[in-house]
């Protein structure tokens, strides 16, 4: 047995938020900086220019790259061979977060109720998911999540029948009724297969994979192509005011199905495509 | 398409000139609100009580920015997606304002009162937070402290860049740049 103090996770938790909202991170500055070179319409290339000089910014003033500085996504993947000492996960995990709202100067940005709408003040609670797995590592994903994209993900219950054909029409009408809401260029992150749950969580973790990464499955690397391509297509553009470069990336995770069903789910996220991680 | 300085008072004159895809760099007074401040705005008309700054010829911009820095004027302020305000922005045209910025569609109830009452709505690049925020020179709450980053907010701003996307006429930049690159 590894014995891990908590207070380690607290502080990872700390520096991984404040990370991932200063620093645009260099999967997506590559991604602009492939695609302005593409992007067909000067208003979309004058876009993707700006958000370039706005990481810059960002990063010499240590300020967060937009100021939705989201609501805190966290994915423990917990070695069976750790025991965790000095309190509990949870409260570490969000004291985390807690610090690096406050000492950072980020947006708080939740509310305790969904109906009654008042701030906690300090971001928490993060949205946190635990996964036990062999070894004794503990790995933790963040990923702080705008809610302009949020706001403009899915999920659908599609019949078998639908196959892959509904399926692809799913994500792109998706997208293209998102239009310019999301701020694009985005990164999509589709789920297939589970339950209603289980094709939102896969959808989410799918958007912690770093742009332009491929599924290892060939059919589902297949639909990761088709769908860039078909959402390329819409027109969209940076922004929405136009342009060839609706999203930077398309990402596909598929889990096991009941006979009967074939869920689908929809997550999208903006430029701001905010994820870290570490190993402890 | 052109590009224009515009400043504030934002006058039906000024509204008039500006056309969809034109680019501008605002300069002058502009205030703050989104979700939560739009809801007491629109209450408080409703009241007959008096509203924390004047409507006429003004611009609303739908920002909740990041806290500043000790020594800085504002955070990360870039826009919010303006279509959560759709239901909340007819009285207040009908008011006098002129001017909003934000990002994302607008629906056609806006639309018909923005061709009525002669106003125009502006994008500014989401996620551009940090540039954006350099273009902000001042920054005062003037109403509603306690609702946090939602608080309405005085703004000077030199050069703050949009886009006109709406215009008074209804041409609407989203939908036909979009067809524009379909394929
Ligand atoms: S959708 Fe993303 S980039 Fe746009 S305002 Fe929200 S967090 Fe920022």
């Amino acid at each position: 047995m590894r014995i891990l103090d908590v207070e380690k996770i607290q502080s990872s938790v700390k520096e991984l938020c404040v990370r991932a909202n200063y620093y645009l991170s260099e999967d997506v500055m590559n991604a602009f900086n492939e695609s302005i070179g593409r992007e067909e319409s000067p208003i979309g290339r004058e876009v993707i220019s700006q958000l370039i000089e706005n990481a810059k910014i960002a990063k010499e003033e240590q300020m967060p790259i937009c100021q939705d500085t989201g609501m805190v996504v966290v994915f423990v993947e917990l070695g069976q061979k750790v025991s965790l000492a000095g309190g509990p996960i949870s409260e570490a995990i969000n004291q985390g977060v807690r610090d690096a709202y406050k000492e950072a100067y980020l947006r708080k940005s939740v509310v305790a109720d969904p109906l009654i709408r008042e701030n906690t003040k300090d971001n928490t609670p993060a949205i946190i998911y635990y996964d036990i797995v062999p070894g004794d590592k503990v790995k933790i994903t963040i990923a702080p999540k705008g809610f302009g994209s949020e706001n403009m993900s899915k999920i659908k219950m599609l019949k078998p029948s639908d196959g892959i054909d509904g399926v692809i029409d799913f994500v792109v009408d998706t997208v293209s009724q998102a239009g310019p809401n999301p701020c694009p260029p985005i990164v999509v992150g589709v789920g297939i297969g589970g339950t209603m749950d289980k094709s939102a969580v896969l959808a989410k973790k799918a958007l912690t994979r770093s742009i332009g990464s491929k599924n290892e499955k060939d059919h589902l690397r297949e639909l990761e192509k088709t769908l860039l391509e078909k959402i390329n297509n819409l027109g969209i553009g940076p922004q929405g005011l136009g342009g060839n470069t609706t999203a930077l990336s398309v990402h596909v995770e598929a889990f096991a199905t009941h006979i009967a069903g074939l869920p689908v789910a929809v997550n999208i996220n903006c430029h701001a495509a905010r994820h870290e991680e570490v190993i402890l | 398409m052109g590009s224009y300085e515009i400043s504030t008072p934002l006058t039906k004159e000024k509204v008039e000139n500006l056309k969809a895809g034109d680019t501008v760099y605002i300069s002058g007074t502009i205030y703050t609100a989104r979700d939560a401040a739009h809801l007491r705005l629109v209450e408080s008309m409703n009241n007959g009580e008096s509203l924390p700054f004047d409507l006429k010829d003004s611009i609303i911009y739908y920002v909740g920015p990041a806290p500043a820095k000790p020594g800085k004027v504002i955070g990360s302020a870039g826009p919010t997606t303006s279509y959560r305000m759709d239901d909340l922005t007819v009285p207040l045209l009908e008011s006098g304002l002129t001017g909003m910025i934000g990002k994302g569609k607008r629906n056609t109830i806006v639309i018909e009162s923005m061709k009525k009452n002669k106003g125009v709505y502006f994008a500014a690049t989401g996620g551009a937070g940090a540039l954006i925020a350099s273009s902000i020179k001042e920054s005062e709450i003037i109403a509603y402290e306690d609702l946090g980053a939602e608080a309405v907010r005085k703004l000077k701003v030199y050069r703050f860049p949009a886009i006109v996307v709406i215009d008074c006429e209804g041409n609407n930049l989203y939908e036909t740049e979009r067809e524009k690159y379909r394929k």
